[in-house]
């Protein structure tokens, strides 16, 4: 197992040399450099041009160049901003990372629960009308063109019945006398998030064990989850930091449902079409020969082997939802790494938009390597030695 | 081909009919056989009606232009009617009614519709072309071959094509040829060679494969008449997929401006956008709507097709 991560962090390691170098010479094969910003300036003559450029390196050949931007890159110099400037790149982005995070976990989380049921209930009941109607509303939304769904659904829930905010991921007005920083906040989201989602599996897991569950393992199940919600957000009402958390969650909700909207289709079609051979094994007609009751046989046997081909194609999938979820960002204003980048390209501020690519290709691997070594923990058949079978 | 099975030219003289006849009348067969499995799947048949219903719509355009409509006014790009205030909400003389500068949005509508499919199936096909050739060389030859295109497509799948391209769109403006090139070419050594890699590896470890080696059958013969064969049927299955995500990407980044078309549904929404119409978004609906439709309803209909598709290609999933 230990040499299967290394060897799997070294791919990475080497990934993201190669992934660099490219957005690098990517946008070094883009028309004009940074001289060419002051090219339509007449104010600043021909020399003053040279002597800029001799500056800023530019006369140096292109490798030299190159090597002095992965020795900055490596040591967080990502240059300055040109809209925000004075701003260093890499501070920009540090503040925008942890918003991009929260975001892109809780999505993915939710699109992949809800996915993950839909399909189990769909190929179960496989050529009902509910199969169908999930079908086709998964596709449509699935296809849905991302820019107009979030405005479709800002303007139902936020516009028209003002259940939530429009955009933007905190009310300035809360925030102006907060003792804390938004990013401080996010973070003690995650641990809470992990720590209640975390301590619910195993309560669940625990108590529900049995094939009949009684009534009461039941109960003692759910109220034992109220308890460990409860002393968490009791925990956060005595840091005095309740109040901004639930601000922070209430302008996450619609970002979060309209990306579970988009992405729980694919997961679902995985999900039904690995369950659709699952069920046919024979182990299941055992089971269900055996008199085991409808749900138990659906649950624990069908499901738990259908599950492993739809966390490899979660790995697959995880660019995509990424630049789902970018697109989101800048519909709802969410001020995370996808509206930077955006933002940034679009304003022609160079340094931010390589800075903000080259950040969301390290996410992206970084979720990659997790999602492989999950997969790996979940499926025994994967050799640990660097070759996956097929 | 044949150069290499002489046999074929003095085979068995109880042969009746050419070799051709044959092997066509086994494709039809094969082909109306895979018809009935298509049409029980009731999510391919209502792709297959919707794109018919878009292909039919698409067809309209040239005949509404050169008889029933004028060009002056009802021109895409370059079409005002001064009659009256613009946007105008549908009317018998627009029926879907007219854009910020005057611009039917039917239209519009109907003009794009050709060129979406253009896009789609162009990108989709070099996609298919690529990923076909690749997976199946990787899978035949291993080894060095194997190892490099299978890192070129972990990196491409490591890339978010969206970003990406809005960030290399907006400093060069993508126009519509080159556009479809780079979605195909992206797409092709992307996800689909390892998909494509895995189904020609199971092809190619079969034994009639070894027995056309042994028959003296070259390396490129037996990837072009034995592997790639079956190989095809998944090509054709991921091209539906490919069409869905080119058409996306293309009306997305029109939506953000970065892309030098002159006119797409997604273009059509890009327009309210900028004239800050979408702001307004109930009362200026036909604005968005018909376009937004159309890019979900269209990209819908292949995906659907694929589904459909999907259990031709995998007996697995097919009813018992």
């Amino acid at each position: 197992m230990r040499r299967y991560v290394f060897g799997r962090l070294g791919q990475v390691i080497l990934t993201l040399l190669i992934y660099v170098t490219l957005v690098y010479f990517l946008l070094q094969a883009m028309p004009g450099d940074i001289t060419m910003m002051y090219l339509s300036n007449p104010k600043i003559p021909q020399a003053a041009r040279e002597e800029l450029k001799k500056q800023l390196g530019l006369d140096q050949s292109l490798f030299m160049q190159y090597v002095s931007y992965m020795k900055n890159f490596f040591r967080g110099e990502l240059g300055v901003s040109f809209s925000q400037y004075p701003k260093p790149v890499w501070d920009i982005l540090m503040e925008k990372l942890p918003r991009t995070f929260v975001l892109f976990l809780t999505a993915n989380v939710f699109s992949f629960y809800v996915g993950f049921v839909m399909g189990k209930v769909i190929a179960w009941r496989r050529g009902k009308v509910i199969d169908y109607a999930a079908t086709v509303v998964g596709i449509t939304f699935w296809t849905a063109f991302y820019p107009l769904l979030a405005l479709v659904v800002i303007w139902i829930f936020a516009y028209n019945l003002k259940w939530l905010p429009l955009n933007q991921f905190i009310d300035p007005r809360l925030w102006s006398a907060a003792p804390f920083t938004a990013n401080q906040v996010f973070g003690n989201m995650v641990y809470g998030a992990a720590i209640i989602g975390i301590g619910i599996f195993f309560i669940f897991y625990y108590l529900l064990r049995g094939l009949k569950p009684s009534r009461r393992s039941r109960a003692q199940a759910w109220a034992l989850a109220c308890a460990l919600i409860a002393a968490v957000l009791f925990v956060a009402a005595r840091k005095g930091m309740l109040i901004y958390i639930w601000d922070i969650t209430r302008h996450m909700i619609l970002p979060v449902f309209t990306l579970t909207l988009i992405n729980f289709a694919g997961t679902m079609l995985l999900m039904r079409d690995s369950m659709l051979e699952t069920v046919q094994e024979d182990y299941v007609m055992a089971a269900r020969a055996k008199g085991l009751p409808d749900k138990v046989v659906r649950d624990r046997y069908a499901a738990r082997t259908a599950l492993l081909p739809t966390v490899t194609s979660l790995v697959l999938s995880l660019a995509s939802s990424m630049s789902g979820g970018m697109v989101t960002e800048t519909m709802f204003s969410w001020p995370g790494l996808g509206q930077t980048l955006f933002a940034a390209a679009l304003s022609n501020d160079y340094p931010l938009a390589t800075g903000a690519l080259a950040f969301t290709g390290i996410f992206l691997l970084i979720a990659h390597f997790i999602a492989d070594i999950l997969y790996a923990v979940l499926d025994p058949r994967i050799t640990y030695t660097g070759q996956s079978g097929v | 081909m044949n150069e290499l099975v002489p046999t074929h030219e003095t085979g068995p003289a109880s042969l009746a009919e050419p070799i051709w006849k044959i092997r066509w009348k086994l494709t039809r067969r094969s082909l109306r056989q895979n018809w009935e499995i298509f049409k029980e799947s009731r999510i391919g048949m209502l792709g297959i009606i919707l794109i018919i219903a878009f292909g039919i719509f698409g067809a309209m355009w040239p005949i509404m232009i050169n008889t029933v409509w004028d060009p002056m006014v009802y021109d895409p790009v370059v079409g005002f009617d001064p009659m009256m205030m613009h946007p105008s909400p549908p009317s018998g003389t627009h029926l879907l009614g007219t854009d910020p500068i005057g611009r039917d949005i039917l239209a519009q509508l109907m003009h794009s519709t050709g060129r979406e499919f253009l896009l789609g199936v162009l990108s989709a096909l070099i996609t298919v072309v690529i990923g076909t050739a690749v997976g199946t060389a990787a899978a035949y030859y291993g080894g060095l071959i194997d190892t490099f295109f299978m890192r070129i497509a972990d990196i491409i799948l490591l890339f978010p094509f969206i970003p990406l391209l809005v960030v290399v769109g907006a400093m060069v403006k993508l126009s519509f040829l080159p556009f479809a090139i780079i979605m195909g070419v992206l797409g092709g050594f992307g996800g689909i060679t390892i998909i494509l890699k895995a189904q020609a590896l199971s092809v190619s470890v079969r034994p009639y494969i070894d027995a056309a080696r042994v028959a003296g059958g070259s390396n490129f013969h037996i990837i072009v008449s034995h592997i790639i064969p079956n190989v095809l049927p998944l090509s054709f299955l991921y091209m539906m997929f490919s069409v869905t995500s080119a058409i996306l990407s293309e009306a997305t980044l029109s939506f953000f401006g970065v892309l030098n078309i002159d006119m797409s549904w997604g273009m059509m929404i890009h327009t309210a956008d900028v004239a800050g119409y979408l702001f307004d978004f109930a009362r200026y609906w036909w604005l968005w709507a018909p376009a937004g439709l159309a890019i979900t309803l269209f990209c819908a209909a292949f995906y659907m097709v694929g589904r459909g598709l999907d259990e031709v290609v995998n007996p697995r999933l097919r009813k018992r």
